[in-house]
């Protein structure tokens, strides 16, 4: 039995590590595209911190330790599947043979339909390349503009303010963090950045990068749909994501926003699994979705490998969540927070502490949970989601008082 | 044969002792709010909750972290956050559903129990065995195991 | 090290909040809580000074031991010039307050002036605001803390605060925090209330470190080993809490009944600890729900009771159908036998209630005991007393008046003056079974004779926690002593006295001394702070902080002459029990006291005992 495995982020990797204990014995290959060994695009902004170094990064940290579980790690992007003759083809010429296949393929940054974003000095953060690109131009004191506040967006935030660079933060919509936030919760987010000396333009489009070469090292000039100019060193750009799913195209393989996964983990075509930040799995609220975290990845790399090892294993579908730390200031967002019909919402605000906490509840059960300037304990908001936990008479002393959560999920944790 | 934390909500007093023995091993100083057991008052029940992490199998927290951080003692059981790896990215205090990671801002990084390396001292601090170190298939952790078993995403098959 | 080293300054007339650094040189001879607090108050404030006047200080002092994992240690003291006594009062509480104010950096917190309007203050380890009190004013303890929790968005904020009887200058308001631990005595929730500060919130992470920790922890887990085998800290407290003692004191025959009328209770049994572990009929569940630690405490003597629900107290009030601080000794005395009432629900009713709304219950339940007895005698009748039927024995008339109270409305007002202003406004002053204004506890001096000279010389007001000779006399700690006689009372009373001054100013409950001797605590303390503090120097300590107290009260006011207890206590004898036939020895013992302290016969400390004590 040969497995392989495309694309070596969390989810691949996860995989690998998986088959390689739970069918002893079996070939594993694990298909990387990039020259560096397996490492979390996550961990990126950390280095730009200085908190690691490069090789921090790295999603496992032994030497040796693919070949000590079996796993063949190959270089190499697949550009192509031969379905009916299990093989992966790969660019360059190659193929890789397959009894059964994961595509983890991951996602990659949107380059958002703008001019110039081609130009030297203008970048993604999203490989360690990228990476090594915007170490040597985000010197302190430079000019950097961010295109783009939202998730991702924010932890570079994080990062340059930490390099200590004079930032500019453009977002086209109203907001920050404006699909893992409510307009409450990404308002104390902007008026926090403010405090910190960061310059943000919400509700502001970057039309145009020009290359422009007046003397001193800023030789862009960001254009924006209010006018105004910016001169830049750097431009990093954070518009969004798409999943890598292009090389599909003509394979039969069924595909949305992401590659078309059932509940376990399997794609339209038999032998074919999908995980991580590719794959549109089953969600949580019983539909289908792309939730590219962390947590999500993981989960599928292993549910996957365990049902491509033949133990049958199906996925209860994959819950949103995401933790942010935005210069200091740390957001959470669980489930469904936006709420709406059929929902009961809970909040507190103190928004000259920055802090506030969001409830939304189904009946006695809570479904979505939004929180900011909060450290402690924050888990349980998952874990009385994904449990469906009905709070009984919690339920109303959580409308009182959202802050109650630890005490209501202890009460129940020992029911 | 592996041992575990055992709690008896029953026999707890509320002290806090436990919480005092934690942040004076972990931090050096004795302070509660560093503490990785938490003792939670019911009020109006008369009832105190000691609370940490039960050190589950699923290990949400090790499969979330995505540095490779938290890594799982074969002595204790335990999960053991590694500082000098953890970049505080915070992504397993969210995706423990027991709440039991807490990040420090002090440090700038996570914080979790990790069973003073098989020697726990809330357990020898506590004053009326409400917290006691015991073989890991005691009936007690059950409660808590079932409760794990719920948040499973997707891996009762492997049990 | 123990120490904060930093004390907060809180200015209400202006509104400030400053942070200065804790005066060491003091914190070395006064050592902290309450001797260095008295230090610092009776270098602040003119001892003349009205207790209610602005210009009284109030201060919140933690010791250099609370915040540790020494057992017990969580306490703190609210020091100041008492609303009852006009006397220096100083309150301990225990509860989670005194650890979090040490943990926000703070050893002290010293109030001045008075708030133009109500506010509390609200501190956040170094972040300390005053901040608008009105949607608190007029609320309750419970209602306050839980208010003030919400509103700041974190349960683990611990709070003290008054309730209304504070606001409204019922004169022996407490300062409560954590639901039900109070500093509970001599007025000082009054004091607070006068200067419009409603509550104190606070949350503190920054830890707390001592001297020599590896000497510490050894000194620390020796101590604890000793509180756990003893029958009393062991076994006795956290089993029955301190109601152990309803029955042992009944038998004694030094259960002071119906306004110290009687020397025992009939109902005693009925209002005990084992009372309270029985099943009752309605729901087959015991008053008792479980015992309860403050924090750090290894003993753990905290009671947590239910009242029954189908009680007329609560039946149609659920918000008193829950779990609480419940009957203590002293409050079951003072509810049930000062006042003749032996129902355990309505004594428990009326504890949530003191809790509920911050007033002390010895000294209320005295003064019902009081009012009780001018009722009785037609001195009172129902035209005074709103209607109430006030005789001994009604259950219905407690927990009225409890409400009332707590509300400073009707003729709780007046119980609310204390026994003393109460009788003397009735004309019948010798009624107040109290000493410089403050109502007795629960032991009666004919049967317990040490008792007599404790509070007649104790710096509060009759207080049994100032020389709790009751160990000695009737339970034999350290040692037994006859007591019916007199005969080395005086030096008895002395050295609990001393001793406990210095356990009251290390941060510790002084509980642990049913166990402990200052042998098991100088080597904590020791360890912990800077200096030398063996047991001789702790009793110095000690002795240096009574006469400190002693010498505030002199210039406040009060002479040898108030060291004196009511003419019942000396003049009628005990009717049953061993005591029987016995008056109270007060003339013998205080002369002997006096020497023995150093002081003069009218009992002002001589010089030389004053500049021995480096005062």
């Amino acid at each position: 039995m040969t497995y392989v495995i495309i694309g070596a982020g969390p989810a691949g990797v996860v995989a690998a590590e998986t088959l390689a204990k739970t069918d002893k014995g079996a070939e594993i290959v694990l298909l990387g595209g990039e020259a560096d060994p397996p490492y979390s695009r996550m961990a990126i902004p950390y280095v730009l911190t200085g908190i690691i170094d490069h090789g921090g990064t790295h999603l496992r940290k032994e030497a040796g330790h693919y070949d000590a579980l079996g796993i063949t790690y190959r270089q190499g992007i697949a550009k192509g599947l031969d379905v009916k003759g299990r093989k992966v083809l790969l660019d360059g010429g190659g193929e890789q043979p397959y009894d059964k296949l994961l595509i983890a393929t991951g996602a990659r940054p949107i380059k958002p339909p703008v001019p110039g974003l081609d130009l030297p000095g203008v970048h993604h953060c999203w490989t360690l390349d990228d990476c090594r690109a915007i170490e040597k131009l985000a010197h302190e004191g430079a000019y950097v503009v961010l295109m783009g506040a939202g998730f991702i967006g924010c932890i570079i935030l994080e990062a340059l303010v930490e390099r200590g660079v004079k930032l500019t933060v453009v977002e086209a919509l109203d907001r920050m963090v404006p699909r893992m936030m409510d307009a409450t919760a990404g308002g104390l987010i902007k008026d926090w950045c403010v405090q910190k000396g960061i310059d943000v333009k919400t509700g502001t489009k970057v039309t145009k990068v020009e290359s422009r070469d007046v003397g001193g090292e800023d030789k862009l000039c960001v254009d924006l749909d209010t006018g105004d100019q910016i001169a830049a060193h750097l431009v990093v750009v954070a518009a969004g994501v798409t999943s890598n799913i292009e090389f599909l195209e003509g394979t039969g393989i069924e595909v949305e926003q992401g590659i078309r996964i059932n509940e376990f983990l399997e794609t339209s075509v038999p032998g074919v699994y999908a995980a991580g930040d590719c794959a549109q799995g089953p969600d949580f609220g019983g539909g289908f979705n792309v939730h590219a975290i962390q947590p999500t990845s993981t989960e599928h790399g292993r549910i996957a490998a365990l049902n491509m090892a033949g133990r049958v294993t199906p996925y209860q579908g994959s819950l949103q969540m995401n933790v942010l730390d935005t210069a200091g200031l740390i957001s959470t967002s669980f489930g469904d927070w936006e709420g709406g019909p059929g929902t009961e919402m809970a909040e507190v605000l103190d928004a000259g502490h920055f802090k506030y906490l969001r409830l939304n509840f189904k009946g006695d059960v809570l479904v979505g949970a939004l929180s900011l300037g909060r450290t402690d304990h924050m888990g349980v908001l998952r874990g009385l989601i994904q449990n469906r936990t009905h709070l009984g008479p919690w339920k109303g002393k959580l409308m009182e008082d959202p802050h109650r959560i630890m005490e209501a999920y202890v009460a129940h944790a020992y029911a | 044969m592996l041992k575990a934390l055992n709690i008896d909500p029953g026999k707890c007093t509320g002290c806090l002792q436990c919480e005092l023995a934690c942040s004076f091993e972990n931090e050096g100083v004795f302070n509660p709010s560093k503490s990785r057991i938490k003792v939670f008052n019911f009020h109006d029940q008369g009832r105190f909750v000691p609370y940490t992490c039960t050190q589950c199998d699923e290990a949400w927290c090790m499969h979330a972290c995505p540095v490779d951080a938290i890594k799982l003692n074969k002595g204790t059981g335990a999960k053991e956050v590694d500082s000098n790896l953890c970049v505080g990215c915070k992504v397993c205090t969210i995706a423990c559903p027991f709440g039991t990671v807490n990040y420090n801002s002090a440090t700038g990084k996570v914080i979790k129990c990790d069973l003073c390396g098989g020697d726990p001292e809330c357990a020898k601090a506590c004053p009326t065995d409400a917290i006691t170190y015991v073989d890991a298939d005691w009936t007690g952790l059950d409660k808590m195991r079932q409760w794990a078993a719920k948040t499973d995403a997707g891996q009762q098959a492997t049990h | 090290m123990a120490w904060a080293r930093r004390i907060l300054r809180v200015d209400l007339t202006k509104g400030t909040c400053t942070h200065e650094p804790l005066n060491m040189e003091w914190a070395k001879r006064y050592l902290g809580q309450r001797g260095l607090a008295t230090k610092y108050l009776t270098e602040e404030i003119d001892p003349k000074v009205d207790p209610l006047a602005p210009e009284n200080k109030l201060i919140m002092a933690t010791g250099p031991l609370t915040g540790t994992c020494a057992s017990t240690a969580g306490r703190y003291s609210v020091i100041t010039k008492g609303a009852l006594t006009g006397a220096i009062a100083c309150s301990n509480s225990g509860g989670f307050f005194g650890n979090e104010m040490k943990n926000a950096g703070l050893d002290m917190i010293i109030f001045e002036g008075k708030a133009k309007s109500p506010v509390y203050l609200f501190i956040d380890n170094d972040d300390c605001r005053l901040l608008d009190a009105s949607d608190y004013w007029g609320t309750s303890v419970w209602d306050t803390e839980e208010g003030i929790k919400e509103r700041h968005g974190d349960p683990q904020i611990r709070v003290a605060s008054i309730g209304v009887s504070g606001e409204k200058g019922v004169k022996f308001a407490c300062v409560v925090n954590d639901m039900h631990r109070a500093a509970g005595r001599s007025g000082v929730g009054t004091v607070m209330g006068s200067k419009n500060l409603k509550a104190v919130a606070l949350r503190g992470t920054k830890g707390v470190a001592v001297n020599d920790m590896p000497a510490f922890l050894k000194a620390v887990t020796d101590g604890k080993k000793v509180l756990a085998e003893n029958a009393v800290t062991g076994q006795g407290l956290p089993a029955y809490g301190t109601q152990v003692l309803m029955n042992v004191i009944n038998e004694t025959g030094a259960l002071p009944t119906r306004n110290h009328r009687d020397i025992q209770f009939e109902g005693a049994s009925k209002i005990s600890a084992e009372a309270m572990a029985e099943p009752r009929e309605s729901d087959g569940k015991p008053n008792l729900v479980r015992n309860a630690a403050c924090f750090g405490c290894t003993i753990a003597c905290g009671r947590v009771s239910t009242i029954d629900r189908t009680h007329y107290t609560v039946a149609d009030r659920p918000q008193y159908q829950i779990a609480s601080g419940g009957l203590e000794y002293e409050a079951a005395w003072a509810l049930g036998a000062a006042t003749g009432v032996d129902d355990l629900d309505a004594l428990t009713f009326a504890n949530f209630i003191c809790n509920e709304q911050g007033f002390d219950p010895i000294s209320f339940g005295a003064t019902v005991g009081a009012a009780m007895e001018l009722f009785e005698d037609g001195v009172i009748t129902p035209k005074e007393t709103g209607g109430i039927e006030l005789n001994f024995g009604s259950a219905k008339a407690l927990t009225d008046l409890a409400e009332l109270c707590g509300k400073g409305e009707g003729f709780g007002a007046e119980i609310g003056l204390g026994s003393k202003l109460l009788c003397e406004k009735y004309g019948h002053p010798e009624l107040s079974m109290s000493v410089k204004g403050q109502e007795f506890p629960a032991y009666d001096s004919r049967g317990i004779q040490g008792m007599g000279l404790t509070y007649a010389t104790s710096n509060r007001g009759a207080c049994h926690l100032r020389s709790y000779t009751v160990a000695s006399e009737v339970l034999g700690i350290p040692e037994k002593t006859d007591p019916l006689v007199t005969d080395g009372k005086a030096g008895l009373v002395k050295a609990f006295q001393d001793a406990t001054a210095a356990v009251d100013s290390a941060g510790i409950c002084v509980f642990t001394t049913f166990a402990w001797t200052l042998e098991d605590i100088a080597p904590q303390i020791d360890a912990a702070c800077e200096g030398d503090w063996s047991v001789e120097n702790l009793l110095e300590l000690g002795e240096r902080v009574w006469n400190l107290e002693r010498r505030f009260n002199l210039a406040a006011g009060f002479t040898g002459k108030d060291d004196n207890l009511p003419k019942r206590l000396v003049k009628d004898a005990a009717k049953t029990g061993p005591a029987k036939g016995l008056t109270n020895g007060l003339d013998t013992m205080l002369p002997e006291y006096y020497e023995l302290r150093g002081w003069s016969k009218d009992g002002v400390p001589t010089n030389e005992t004053v500049s021995r004590l480096t005062l």
